[in-house]
């Protein structure tokens, strides 16, 4: 079922009813995106108000040091589908890697979107190299430091996607060549951290609807919100009952791996990792330690150099 | 098809600068003089440094495809395969043929993603004016879809019209979100589709923003998740989940709607839109190709990978479509002369030694934080284009018919190949090629589980002292990894990477990079909106991040490679 309603007219509901689909439909299609985000059906009209807005909020994303994963994270949503997230929800007004327009054309796309009295939202995906002033990284010319700072402070809301954005990602990691940031080190503005490496495309989604309908939602010590990463992967996976049993997998061609025991002997991170991967699956279908594979502990701070080697405890 | 238009050109004379290049992986900047309305020289200029290799010393080498896969998420996985081949390599491990067969599948899932998703999202609004759509007559439009691709409910009219109405509504907004500010706002002489056609490819762009979440799945359905799979280790892989009939189904089932729109749309696509740019077959054309292979059978050392993959290793060099060489590791060696880092020396992968050394901006001395690769001394071009154009040189059974069909479909000869046209149309040949043999690789697996093998990864032990080389060869082309361990732990560590053949520098020689080559001689329509740029540059389907990479930058040790 496809759905084109909040496009900043008024009757949205006799809009939708010329495309077939009957409110019902519309608000069963709100409450499964309230269940996506942890609410419960109550909140489905809060939904249906944000999709339906006359003017889509602006949002802006940089793309600084990092490596486009959580860009094409955000493609594979599926609550709303991505076209929906972009022509119907919000007004994506500067995205490098999806946006038509580009060079000089794309700068004054963005200049437009950050002067607009409407003001606008921002998301960074991305660490910041700060080395030599952030010449490491620039765009349009401009350090990504430089661009990141004047924005941030002015934007109604700082989402960073993934944990380069949040912490400074991989290339922070030890000796950290480019003295990458994250974007509340490098700027000093509180952001609301959707951590993962790359993160699940849920949690994003979840944490805009939250923003525009509730405004920002419960975050814990570091920026992330509690909806989404309260709980331990640990907590909630399936192996758990192996791990009580101390029932290990001791190789990756042991007998015990072919069974499915736990990963803990060969390094998982679930103990210490916050997130709900078990719970909400990426790609609707899967997780890593469904498919046999230790957590890597990509939701944490610092996760390359605290977590690692990834294949020990 | 339409018949090829003379390419619209100005009289202008001056630098066009573009910078971001969108829709792109990375951050790079395009400089180039045009000269009375045509390209003179180009400069292709990397503009971010991260410094994975020197994060990458010290740590443990079953590590290193966590980090290089951070390389890129466009292209993800790519790296995680490289390193991870490249150390079974290094620790002599010869790993199971299920572990073989779910790398080689999730592979292929992931060339299926990876093109649509660049021909879509990242390339066709270099060809497709979106709201020159909303002039279209539904009716027409829908006869034509089913005049170039088989009937399905998705071209009908009252589909199409659906479309059509949604995007007038968008645009009423006034709020133009990714479409702000595009070159073919009002009009652009260097768009030529008419409007049915930009309506039928609109209404893919959005049905493949659908698709390609399924294509994504199939990928995780063995690879634990996308993007940035987690399945595979040293000795094989981790996922006996996908070793279950459910799981072979469900990918079963994943790759089959990817197939059918590989074939019933994105091909059709590709064949409508490029008869309105034939032109484009005579423009942005490069020289010397090279390929490793891909979607080996038998993995056990470097010169066998190369010897069973399934698409052919070789070079060629130019055009000579009558002419593949083998591929010798030896013969690659990377330029500095002209990227950020100290030197002007050339070196072997494994030899070299690079200091970042930012300069500045606009500098055309120093102008890129990618270095330059060369083979031979010459630039080579990587990617779809180099692959079908050795396949097709070899004799490769299914890629001769497929580009045989294409050339007649177009009426254009096998000289339009080596072109901005040429490259894209590889890229969807290789997609309905692997498409097709996806069947076969799936059934292989199913019978090997099937007949009773249930090993998905193999004992090895770790050396105190090796060198290993991982071969892939990516959707955007050759890719190598290299490991030197010591003590146990990385000692040494270097990518070679196809963004980095393609869109790199000038070279020691101050001979040109495939993408300035391809370049040069392109006409500019309107130096303000300068299309031709993008559709060449996205032709090669840039990876920015991956390109970008060094050594231990504080070491002078030189590093003798054994190619095994």
């Amino acid at each position: 079922m496809k759905f084109s309603v909040g496009l900043g007219r008024e009757n949205a509901e006799k809009r939708l009813e010329q495309r077939g689909v009957t409110r019902r439909d519309f608000m069963k299609f709100c409450a499964s995106v309230a269940a996506a985000m942890g609410m419960g059906p109550a909140f489905a009209p809060k939904v249906a108000q944000a999709l339906t807005a006359t003017k889509r909020p602006s949002v802006v994303w940089l793309h600084n040091a990092e490596c486009t994963g959580c860009s094409e994270a955000i493609l594979r949503t599926v609550k709303p589908f991505i076209d929906e997230l972009i022509l119907d929800t919000i007004s994506l007004d500067y995205h490098e890697t999806i946006m038509a327009a580009a060079g000089e054309a794309a700068e004054e796309a963005l200049h437009k979107a950050v002067a607009s009295p409407d003001g606008y939202f921002l998301v960074v995906e991305g660490g910041i190299p700060t080395i030599e002033n952030g010449a490491w990284g620039k765009v349009s010319g401009k350090t990504m430091l430089e661009t990141t700072k004047e924005l941030a402070p002015k934007a109604k809301g700082v989402i960073c996607m993934g944990t380069c954005s949040c912490f400074g990602g991989v290339q922070k990691a030890k000796p950290n060549p480019s003295q990458a940031q994250g974007v509340k080190e490098a700027t000093g503005v509180t952001t609301i951290n959707i951590a993962g490496c790359p993160p699940n495309p849920i949690n994003f989604v979840g944490a805009v609807v939250h923003v525009l309908t509730k405004g920002i939602p419960e975050l814990d010590d570091n920026g992330r919100p509690k909806m989404f990463y309260g709980e331990t992967v640990h907590d909630n996976c399936p192996r758990l009952k192996h791990f009580e049993a101390s029932e290990f997998a001791p190789s990756f061609d042991s007998e015990e791996a072919k069974k499915g025991y736990c990963l803990y002997e060969l390094g998982c991170k679930g103990p210490v990792t916050y997130n709900n991967c078990p719970k909400v699956l990426f790609n609707q279908t899967i997780w890593p330690v469904q498919a046999g594979h230790p957590c890597i502990g990509c939701s944490e701070p610092d996760f390359w150099d605290a977590m690692s080697p990834f294949y020990q405890q | 098809m339409a018949e090829s238009k003379p390419t619209p050109q100005s009289t202008f004379t001056g630098p066009v600068i573009v910078d971001p290049i969108t829709r792109i992986e990375g951050h790079l900047r395009i400089m180039v003089e045009v000269e009375n309305g045509k390209i003179k020289d180009a400069w292709s200029s990397s503009q971010l440094f991260r410094g994975l290799e020197i994060i990458l010393k010290g740590r443990d080498p079953r590590d290193a495809q966590h980090f290089t896969q951070r390389a890129c998420g466009v292209c993800t996985y790519v790296h995680a395969l490289a390193s991870t081949r490249c150390v079974d390599n290094a620790v002599k491990v010869n790993i199971p043929a299920n572990a073989r067969l779910m790398r080689n599948l999730v592979m292929a899932a992931q060339y299926l993603h990876d093109h649509i998703v660049h021909f879509y999202h990242l390339h066709a609004l270099d060809w497709v004016d979106v709201t020159n759509a909303l002039k279209a007559d539904p009716q027409k439009a829908a006869k034509l879809a089913a005049n170039i691709a088989p009937a399905r409910p998705e071209n009908s009219a009252e589909s199409l019209k659906a479309v059509q109405d949604r995007l007038k509504a968008f645009v009423d907004t006034g709020q133009l979100g990714i479409f702000t500010n595009a070159y073919f706002l009002g009009g652009h002489p260097a768009y030529y589709l008419p409007p049915e056609v930009d309506l039928i490819a609109t209404a893919h762009y959005l049905e493949a923003l659908h698709l390609q979440v399924k294509a994504a799945r199939g990928m995780a359905v063995f690879g634990g998740k996308n993007p940035h799979t987690q399945f595979t280790v040293v000795g094989g892989c981790t996922n006996y989940e996908g070793m279950t009939p459910d799981r072979i189904a469900e990918f079963t089932s994943l790759w089959k709607e990817t197939k059918k729109f590989v074939d019933e749309v994105y091909i059709p696509d590709l064949l409508a839109v490029a008869g309105f740019y034939k032109d484009w077959g005579g423009i942005g054309g490069c020289t010397n190709f090279l390929t490793f292979g891909e979607f080996p059978g038998d993995v056990s050392n470097t010169e066998k990978y190369m010897d069973s993959c399934y698409f052919p290793a070789g070079v060629m060099m130019n055009r000579d479509l009558k002419k593949v060489d083998k591929v010798d590791l030896k013969e690659i060696t990377e330029h500095v002369k002209y990227s950020w880092y100290k030197g002007d020396e050339a070196h072997h992968p494994y030899e070299g030694v690079t200091e970042p050394q930012y300069t500045k901006l606009d500098d055309k001395q120093r102008y890129s934080w990618m270095k330059a690769p060369r083979y031979k001394g010459k630039a080579m071009e990587v990617g779809p284009l180099a692959r079908v154009l050795i396949a097709y040189a070899k004799g490769h059974k299914e890629t001769k018919a497929l580009v045989d069909t294409v050339l007649k479909k177009l009426s254009i000869p096998a000289t339009a190949l080596f072109s901005t046209l040429g490259r894209t149309a590889a890229r969807g040949i290789e997609t309905a090629i692997i498409a097709e043999k996806m069947d076969a690789w799936i059934k292989e697996y199913a019978a090997n589980i099937k007949k009773g093998d249930t090993n998905l990864a193999a004992k090895w032990d770790m050396p105190a002292v090796g060198e290993g080389v991982g071969l892939v060869d990516a959707p955007r082309g050759a890719l190598s990894h290299w490991i030197k361990i010591k003590d146990k732990k990385i000692d040494n560590f270097q990518l070679v990477v196809p963004s980095t053949w393609n869109l790199g520098p000038r070279c020691a020689a101050g001979a040109v990079s495939p993408v300035e080559e391809a370049l040069i001689g392109s006409p500019i329509a309107d130096p303000k909106r300068p299309v031709e740029i993008l559709r060449t540059v996205h032709a090669f389907d840039p990876c920015i991040a991956c390109g970008v990479h060094v050594i231990e930058p504080n070491s002078n040790e030189v590093l003798k490679f054994r190619i095994r």
